[in-house]
């Protein structure tokens, strides 16, 4: 029991509690609160008044569609109200006449005639509403998906770091699509069903006004039920959203994982903490299923008791007060008809509520802080020659913990500097300084003497080609792939590249040579083979400074003897960081810079840091030593 | 089927009450106009207004009931899906943690994340409207047309053609929307693999500024996408308009006919106007049914690939006869004429993700392109204790030759032995319980430290703990982040480094305290003088442990008792450092490729 308590605790820290503590905000590690935070506001009113309004902006895009739909709904709507009523005098005239003479079957033949040429034409009117809302809804939805895409190209790097995939995917899917339903299919059914209602309301005062304000006076009573329901399972689906993105998220962690848990036996473990989600996810869904689907029995049955009591007051009035059995049979009808567009509306009401919860889900997204600005005078040489420059920099990924401390260098075209250091001295990070995935926090970066901020930054990375340890690929043939660095070069430059990074005599041995496909991320390659194809994808860019983090980790030493010379041509004329834990790889370079805590304790060239005899000579004789 | 019927006989109850309590809700329905047309037939045309008050009565009390089974039917129902969904669920997820490599390499991860989220999501809407309107539907058709007949019967006769012909066109229009929906379903997938991609490649979209190329592509997919949706939505929306117009030509030929007949004095008028509302009511029920039928055919793709997952057989499992009180106690390896190629891969629809029978041999047809031999003639066997450095080049099959030892692939030919026991012969569980793997993709979970360590022995003291993380030299950089032990790894352990990630890795190993141990190249983003560290203490506290290194420094594996030399997927020497560097050429082409003249000054 204990020990599934501390299960329980550990999966709230990790996924998300359901239920946000008041006054517990912020910090490290406490994505799962912010997360929980965001559900639990989810339902406060303003909240959902500015959701509304930011849909209702993507439903205005599609205007014409829209206006088209409503006059077609309006149009079909009034004709089959019309015909509706038509069967009052058809059977006050013609089946049972008012005044007691026999009926007229020719009149009768002549407007049932009538009657089915409008039903007709009210139904041709429905379909071409239908297909205008099915396209206006598909478009809307992708305008959606578009701009939430766009807004997360966007987005800096560190949303990604802080934010997991699984829940950025669900968004793009559960939430979208539950929004789509909104568009495309919920609000087709609030519009009609809404004219309906309007019309429906005036034919019955027409036909008969006492016993429509009896219905009238009826309405509150229904109204007040779904009002509760909508209550109870609107503060239930936040929590069966917020428990789905957790079960989502784990399932998309453990099955990308599944690897390792094969090789530490931790099937168990895995289920077992499964298990517990699912649980949650079950109780949360359970009450928001049951209390969404009690709208369609309560509504169905006050339905019928309005039925019911439109029958007998309009029988004591058939008896008492001579109303007719056609505008009975007629009232009657529109007391159905009254009934099925509130009945819709409610049954909507469920899917209302998940899509405002997507919505919300989604705009939080489109909320978020996007990369700075470009200055308005920003600077765009004609060519950057790629002298970097780093004065007093000072950064951390957290404010209160710095991670680089008082770092200044240089680094001319043509040079290497390259950074040595033990993991977690801070190397990486310089490089994700450099090209703006993180602003300094301060100190200045200067490229050609002008501050690195001061560059749009699109013009910024364009001119810094970086060359990563993680070697992912994209879905594509690797021609595609290793032109990625550079769109516009040519199949004879994606050769050559591939060839100064010594990828081509592997790819050349593909079967499908350059058109291979890379699938699932390069699943079908070796890492070292991946990675040197992420070298010929920074060959083939033009830019003046390469950063290579750990560039040639994957590939071993002989191959990378083999691209040595590749490597030397590629960093001709370039300013080069290097980022390598082999210090063989580095020896060659301009200057080392050894990093320990985010400080730069020597910097040199080899021999000089060699015959210093501090920690560099320290690192590199613990290689010697090895040797 | 059969995968599903347990969690069916599990809410066996739920099941069948929720449809009876919907059921019972429909009697009411049904009942109500033909209390109505008593109003008409007895109260008006006898200017009876008790009897009116009376038969009022009775229908409110059919109102109530209908309420009370209404609810009572929700309820169940919602058990019966939310119950299903969930255990099947579970028991998907169960079923991929059988999976062997091979079998997830099969799937692709993608793929095995959206059948376990998207597609039970749809079941379970699914089932939560079957048994709702399932039976709902054909109750009120039935009761419909069972009253329609008893009021009367020619009248009743309009239906023998209408119902005919609604069902025809629904079938129809059915036929025309399925094909759609699953080309919407594909677009889908591409759109969400799309995304996926660029989720994990920021890094890269961002510093090669491609984040309008980008845009571009996904733009394609999202326009795809949009166009085959609205393909799938424009021919289902046809029901509709059909279904009504069939629906109005029924009534305007009973208000026709049952107008006639009334003239003539066959039929009271009360009974006509019962009779026009059984009518909608017996199609408008045709409508529900068609659809279910709708989503239904959505829904049974899901089932679909679900229950692909289910037939796959794990190709891993333990052997009937394989004893649980074997376990691995030496950690003695050897290999026997080992040879082994990767199995041919499931030929799956681009459109539905499903399994193709092309040549219809009733079994999925197979991609065989991949399956050369990735090692050969593989003959060498390792002492107890002994550490064993692997060597060579990208590709030369390293990494597949250490997974045959954990199983995590079976040899094609040949066989592997742990303690002179084929390792086929172990339970999995035991054979994984003395061999520990630090993988070269390595992966870290969302959780502490302590947590991810954890992995490696769950009961494990704190002081193990510590002293695993101590041994793989991550004790230092451990201690110095905040909370210690209790730092958050995030998912995929992007917030700590490469070198970080490596050493925790190790010790999550280490703590299992395995007979055998391999790192696969798992020290390359760690330096040099922290690696030194690391199996300076391995030689201490791992004595016993047989130890397979697999480098690409030489510096990382010269030390060991023997090193394996292989290129393309064979043994090309082994010896000692020495022995190598004096007979064998690769070797000697590794070695100075790693130390030039400077360092022989």
């Amino acid at each position: 029991m204990e020990r599934h308590e501390k299960l329980e605790a550990s999966l709230d820290r990790r996924y998300g509690k359901l239920v946000a503590k008041a006054g517990k905000g912020g910090g490290p590690g406490n994505r799962g609160a912010k997360m929980a935070e965001e559900q639990a506001n989810a339902g406060t009113g303003k909240n959902r008044k500015q959701t509304i309004a930011r849909l209702f902006k993507y439903v205005l895009l599609e205007k014409n569609r829209m206006i088209g739909a409503v006059v077609c709904s309006l149009l079909s709507t009034v004709l089959t109200l019309a015909t509706s009523y038509m069967l009052r005098p058809i059977i006050n005239t013609y089946i049972v006449p008012v005044d007691g003479s026999r009926g007229d079957l020719a009149g009768l033949i002549k407007s049932v005639a009538l009657m089915f040429v409008l039903h007709l034409l009210s139904v041709v009117l429905l379909f071409i509403q239908m297909r205008l809302l099915a396209k206006a809804g598909q478009n809307s939805l992708k305008r959606l998906r578009t701009d939430l895409y766009n807004k997360l190209q966007k987005l800096p790097v560190k949303y990604y770091d802080t934010h997991p995939r699984g829940d950025i995917m669900s968004r793009f899917t559960n939430d979208v699509d539950n929004v789509g339903m909104l568009l495309g299919s919920t609000l087709i059914t609030l519009l009609s069903s809404l004219l309906t209602l309007i019309g429906t309301v005036a034919l019955m005062f027409y036909t008969n006004w006492l016993l429509s304000l009896i219905i009238i006076f009826l309405v509150p009573f229904t109204m007040f039920f779904v009002s509760k329901i909508t209550k109870a399972s609107s503060k239930y689906f936040s929590r069966q959203q917020a428990s789905l993105g957790a079960v989502n998220g784990y399932i998309e962690e453990m099955v990308t994982g599944q690897k390792v848990i094969k090789v530490f036996n931790h099937e168990d473990m895995a289920v077992e903490e499964f298990g517990i989600l699912n649980e949650r996810l079950r109780k949360n869904q359970f009450f928001a299923q049951f209390f969404g689907g009690l709208m369609g029995p309560v509504s169905n049955a006050s339905n019928q008791v309005i039925y019911t009591v439109t029958a007998v007051v309009a029988g004591i009035l058939c008896v008492l007060r001579g109303f007719d059995i056609g505008g009975m049979t007629v009232f009657l009808n529109y007391t159905r008809q009254f009934g099925r567009p509130v009945n819709e509306i409610a049954q909507q009401a469920t899917s209302v509520l998940s899509a405002l919860a997507g919505a919300e889900r989604v705009f939080a997204v489109m909320d978020e802080l996007p990369e700075p600005e470009d200055d308005e005078d920003a600077y765009i040489p004609e060519k950057m020659s790629g002298y970097v420059k780093m004065e007093n920099v000072y950064f951390g990924y957290k404010p209160e913990k710095m991670v680089l401390k008082n770092i200044s260098l240089y680094a001319k075209p043509g040079q290497k500097i390259a950074f040595v250091g033990s993991t977690g001295a801070g190397k990486t990070t310089i490089t994700n300084l450099i090209n703006r995935f993180y602003d300094i926090q301060q100190g200045t970066i200067t490229i050609d003497d002008v501050d690195i901020k001061h560059y749009p930054m699109e013009y910024l990375r364009k001119n810094i080609a970086v060359v990563l340890q993680d070697t992912h690929l994209f879905t594509g043939t690797i021609m595609e792939n290793i032109r990625y660095g550079r769109l516009d070069a040519t199949d004879a430059e994606v050769i050559e590249a591939a060839k100064l990074a010594s990828a081509y005599s592997f790819i050349k041995r593909l079967p499908d040579g350059f058109n291979t496909m890379i699938e699932g991320d390069g699943a079908n390659l070796s890492q070292g083979q991946r990675q040197l194809i992420n070298i010929a994808r920074a060959a083939i860019s033009k830019a003046p400074i390469l950063v290579l983090d750990e560039a040639t980790s994957s590939v071993d030493t002989r191959t990378e003897k083999h691209i040595e010379q590749g490597m030397d041509a590629l960093m001709t004329d370039r300013t080069t960081f290097v980022i390598a834990h082999r210090l063989s790889t580095v020896r060659d370079a301009t200057a080392i810079m050894v990093l320990e805590n985010g400080e730069i304790i020597e910097r040199g060239s080899h021999d000089e840091l060699l015959n210093l005899g501090g920690r560099y000579y320290e690192l590199y004789t613990g290689k010697k030593e090895l040797d | 089927m059969k995968h599903y019927s347990k969690y069916l006989k599990k809410y066996f109850f739920a099941f069948i009450l929720a449809p009876v309590f919907m059921l019972s809700e429909v009697f009411g329905e049904i009942w109500l106009p033909k209390l109505m047309a008593m109003i008409i037939n007895d109260g008006i045309a006898n200017k009876d207004t008790g009897k009116i008050v009376m038969i009022g009565g009775v229908m409110l009390a059919v109102c109530l009931f209908m309420v009370i089974c209404g609810v009572l039917g929700n309820y169940f129902a919602t058990k019966a899906s939310i119950g299903f969904s969930a255990d099947l669920r579970k028991d998907l997820f169960k079923k991929v943690q059988t999976f062997s490599f091979a079998n997830i390499d099969d799937f692709s991860t993608g793929s095995l994340v959206t059948r376990l989220t998207n597609d039970i999501q749809q079941i379970q809407q699914f089932i939560v409207m079957g048994l709702k309107m399932a039976l709902r539907a054909p109750g009120l058709m039935v009761g419909g047309i069972i009253m329609a007949v008893s009021i009367n019967r020619s009248l009743a006769g309009v239906l023998f053609f209408s119902i005919p012909v609604l069902i025809i066109a629904t079938v129809l229009v059915l036929m025309a929307g399925f094909p759609r929906f699953q080309r919407m379903q594909t677009a889908v997938d591409n759109l969400n693999n799309g995304i996926k991609e660029s989720l994990t490649n920021v890094r890269v979209i961002k510093s090669f500024v491609r984040e309008d190329f980008e845009a571009e592509r996904f733009d394609r997919k999202n326009q795809n996408l949009r166009d085959k949706s609205v393909d799938a939505l424009n021919t289902v929306l046809m029901i509709m308009p059909v279904m009504t117009i069939i629906m109005n030509v029924t009534s305007c030929a009973v208000v026709l006919i049952g107008g006639n007949k009334v003239i003539n004095g066959e039929m009271q008028i009360g009974d006509l106007t019962a009779f026009i509302t059984y009518i909608t009511q017996i199609l408008s029920s045709l409508m529900m049914l068609a659809m279910i039928f709708l989503n239904s055919s959505r829904s049974f793709a899901s089932l679909k690939r679900l229950s692909e997952i289910f037939d796959t057989n794990p190709d891993i499992a333990d052997k009937a006869d394989a004893s649980e009180d074997t376990v691995v106690k030496s950690g003695a390896i050897e290999f026997r004429n080992v040879s082994f190629a990767y199995p041919a891969k499931t030929i799956r629809n681009a459109d539905t993700g499903m399994a193709e029978d092309k040549d219809g041999d009733g079994k999925p047809d197979e991609d065989t392109s991949g399956c050369g031999l990735v090692l050969e003639d593989i003959n060498l066997k390792i002492n107890a204790g002994e550490t064993i450095g692997i060597l060579g080049a990208t590709g030369c099959g390293k990494t597949t030759l250490v997974s045959l030892i954990p199983r995590l692939y079976e040899a094609t030919g040949g066989e592997v032995l742990v303690d002179g026991i084929n390792v086929k012969d172990y339970t999995i569980k035991n054979l994984r319980e003395g061999v520990g793997m630090v993988l070269q993709n390595n992966t870290l979970f969302a959780g502490t430290i302590d947590e991810n360590l954890r992995w490696g022995n769950e009961d494990a003291s704190e002081e193990e703990v510590r002293q695993a993380a101590e041994s793989a030299q991550a004790g230092g950089f451990v201690e110095s982040f905040k909370g210690g032990y209790d730092y958050e790894i995030e998912q995929g352990g992007t917030n700590v480094s490469g070198g970080q990630k490596q050493r925790l890795c190790i010790a999550r190993a280490l703590l299992k305290k395995p007979r055998i141990l391999i790192l696969d190249d798992s020290t390359s983003a760690v330096d040099t003088a922290t690696e030194a560290k690391i199996r300076e203490a391995f030689a201490t506290t791992l004595k016993e442990t047989t130890k397979l290194i697999i480098a690409q420094r030489i510096g990382s594996v010269k030390d060991a008792d023997r090193i394996v030399v292989m290129e393309d997927g064979r043994i090309a020497a082994v010896g000692t450092h020495d022995e190598l560097i004096n007979s064998c050429e690769e070797y000697q082409e590794i070695y100075y490729s790693q130390v030039d003249k400077e360092d022989n000054r």
